[in-house]
């Protein structure tokens, strides 16, 4: 992983118009998540015009604030070279938790959700030290997580805390709450990860972990960081899912796992590389929300397609960016 | 069939006779989170087969099918929101869970929608809820029990899939049933998630732990895989509760061809999706009487009957009933 080549370090030593052509088609992928959600806005508003309103807005993209955190919190663990396969899970129990002890008991919910991200912070040392592959200690970790959501709630119920149920319910003027929490979570991680000194630090420790422990940054910390960032994330993501759904289950968060690493790719990064990008991230998955479910629903797909025609688009939205991607590399 | 054809043509005339309101010009969504099983299959066919007829005599302007790509909640809301956006007047649910779409729900009757749940249904007062007693068909499962295996012993449950309300449900009648009949007692337990193959993998585990079963007691589309299970390990073939497959009726044909096996078969019916529109219909039409929760009776074949309901299931299948427009009369009647 170590000897993987930075993309910075090919980018100077190419010649100077060679560095420009990477420039400007680094700047068109950086564009691609945006051109696909227009895309997909596009055509359903040509589907359904009523859905291009304040109230679609609010309807469509509600369930993305949480699709987006998710995919945030993947974000931070893709760059270091991790995959977190436990994330969905992770999310359903912070979601059955935020159901049940955080509204019943404030104070107990708050310590159990601090204590989930501190193993999440444990994860990522164990996975540095042993030098253990992600992909297997998350794939334990998610049944981990999965039993101890059915243990919270055995049964599917709950009820979100009352002052999350007015926050997601919040109804601004002129602007969907959701379009606003996007744009923020974008803004405030594009910020701390690719603005500040130290964003640059945790990046390069995916891009040239050797280059980053010889200037004397402790990749240990690096890690640990970015895992606590994904238990963060995740935690705010299954609270803004109850705070949707108003009501808890224990299977709830499932389907995250996928989706927070298609939003990631999707958005412009790579498994790789520490080459991610938290703006494209949300638009990809604000995209994945309205593509899988709202499109396909708008253009009356027989229900024996609809699995499939999902999946497609899926494949054919990646593909594209799969093509523009290999194109900007190749130069 | 033929009899089923017959009533609902008769069902046809009536409706046009006594039809409070209009609703041929109202749209009639369907949101369906999983079509994985033939339990699932076979009530999709049922709606289809129910609503195209009512599309067609103009009784409503149209009844749309959506079934979700997964089994995830957030997917299925998503989609009723979705529904919402399409301006359906009402919309009938099968929900992936009881309380965690109540948001989405909440939403759907706030914009003027009436909401029709059944088989897995929604919390949410606003809606209704087309409810099969689980709780007593696990309780009735313990009784049929004892009638066949009357000196009582050890039992083997197998359960539907973790989490759901009607894995609850019919486990809670269960325990009931054995509380009732302290000769049986539950000695494993398996998770079948209603799926031959997931059982048989499952009671083929458990097996060589357990003691000797005198009986199975069980969700339905699990008895054959647990029947397979008892076969390839050489145990004696206990008495296992069947769940109106066609794989487990036509076991249970062989079996009793055989040397004369008793057992007892019932299920929801996947019938129950047409019943489910027809009081979405009857809303629509200006009825304001309907009560929120219907509850209706599950579906149970006996020793006597089971062999003339076989040949018309379809391989793979599952035993079933379509209510006409004049059955769901009855039997929102039978719940006022």
């Amino acid at each position: 992983m170590t000897d993987t080549p930075s993309p910075t370090a090919s980018v100077a030593s190419a010649s100077v118009p060679a560095a420009r052509g990477i420039a400007v088609r680094r700047w068109l992928r950086a564009l691609l998540p945006a051109l696909s959600l227009v895309l997909v806005v596009t055509a359903i508003g040509v589907l359904n015009p009523r859905a291009i309103s304040y109230f679609g807005f609010s309807l469509m993209l509600g369930l993305a604030i949480p699709i987006a955190l998710a995919t945030i919190a993947q974000l931070f663990v893709i760059t270091v070279n991790d995959l977190d396969l436990s994330i969905g899970t992770f999310v359903g129990f912070v979601g059955c938790v935020t159901a049940t002890l955080l509204r019943d008991n404030p104070l107990v919910g708050i310590a159990v959700l601090v204590a989930a991200i501190g193993v999440y912070a444990g994860l990522g040392a164990l996975i540095h030290l042993r030098n253990l592959p992600s992909i297997v200690v998350t794939l334990g970790m998610s049944f981990v997580w999965q039993g101890l959501a059915i243990l919270m709630l055995p049964t599917p119920g709950g009820k979100a805390p009352d002052w999350l149920l007015t926050l997601m319910g919040l109804k601004p003027p002129f602007v969907p709450f959701p379009i606003i929490a996007a744009i923020v979570i974008a803004v405030v991680v594009h910020f701390g990860l690719m603005r500040t000194s130290y964003g640059t630090i945790l990046r390069g420790a995916g891009g040239n972990a050797a280059a980053i422990e010889r200037a004397g940054w402790s990749l240990l910390r690096t890690k640990v960081t970015m895992f606590t960032l994904a238990g963060v994330f995740g935690v705010l993501s299954g609270m803004a899912l109850i705070g949707t759904t108003t009501s808890g289950d224990a299977n709830i968060g499932n389907g995250y796992t996928l989706l927070s690493i298609a939003g990631v790719i999707l958005g412009g990064g790579e498994f790789v590389g520490g080459r991610v990008s938290p703006i494209g991230a949300v638009l990809g998955a604000l995209t994945l929300t309205l593509a899988a479910t709202q499109l396909l629903g708008f253009m009356h797909i027989p229900p024996d397609w609809q699995v499939g025609a999902n999946g497609i688009i899926l494949i054919i939205v990646l593909a594209a960016r799969a093509l523009l991607s290999r194109r900007g590399d190749a130069v | 069939m033929k009899k089923s054809l017959v009533l609902s043509a008769l069902a046809v005339i009536l409706v046009s006779s006594t039809a409070y309101a209009d609703t041929s010009g109202m749209r009639i969504a369907f949101s369906n989170n999983y079509a994985g099983n033939s339990w699932r299959q076979a009530m999709l066919k049922s709606y289809a087969a129910v609503t195209e007829k009512a599309v067609k005599d103009g009784i409503v302007a149209a009844a749309d099918i959506f079934t979700t790509a997964d089994k995830e909640v957030p997917t299925q809301a998503a989609q009723i929101q979705n529904l919402i956006l399409q301006g359906y007047n009402a919309i009938v649910i099968n929900a992936g869970s009881p309380d965690a779409l109540n948001g989405a729900v909440k939403q759907a009757c706030d914009a003027g929608i009436v909401v029709v749940s059944f088989d897995g249904i929604v919390t949410e007062p606003c809606a209704y809820r087309v409810v099969v007693d689980f709780k007593s068909m696990g309780l009735e499962e313990v009784e049929q029990m004892a009638k066949f295996q009357p000196k009582g012993g050890n039992l083997l449950e197998i359960r539907g899939l973790a989490g759901t309300s009607i894995d609850e449900a019919i486990h809670q009648g269960i325990l009931d049933g054995v509380a009732k009949h302290p000769e049986f007692k539950i000695v494993g337990s398996v998770t079948g998630d209603w799926d031959q193959t997931t059982a048989q993998k499952a009671v083929a585990t458990i097996l060589p732990s357990l003691p000797d079963v005198v009986g199975i007691v069980d969700q339905g589309g699990d008895g054959y895989g647990a029947a397979q299970a008892f076969a390839a390990a050489g145990k004696p073939r206990p008495t296992i509760i069947m769940g109106n497959r066609q794989d487990e009726l036509q076991w249970w044909k062989e079996q009793k061809a055989k040397d004369g096996y008793q057992t007892w078969s019932a299920s929801i019916a996947p019938g129950v999706s047409s019943l489910a529109f027809w009081v979405a219909q009857q809303v629509l039409d200006g009825r304001t009487d309907i009560p929120h929760d219907l509850l209706v009776p599950y579906l149970a074949f006996t020793q006597d009957d089971f062999e003339t309901v076989l040949p018309t299931i379809e391989t793979g299948s599952v035993a079933s009933h379509e209510y006409t427009q004049e059955e769901s009369l009855a039997a929102i009647k039978a719940n006022m």
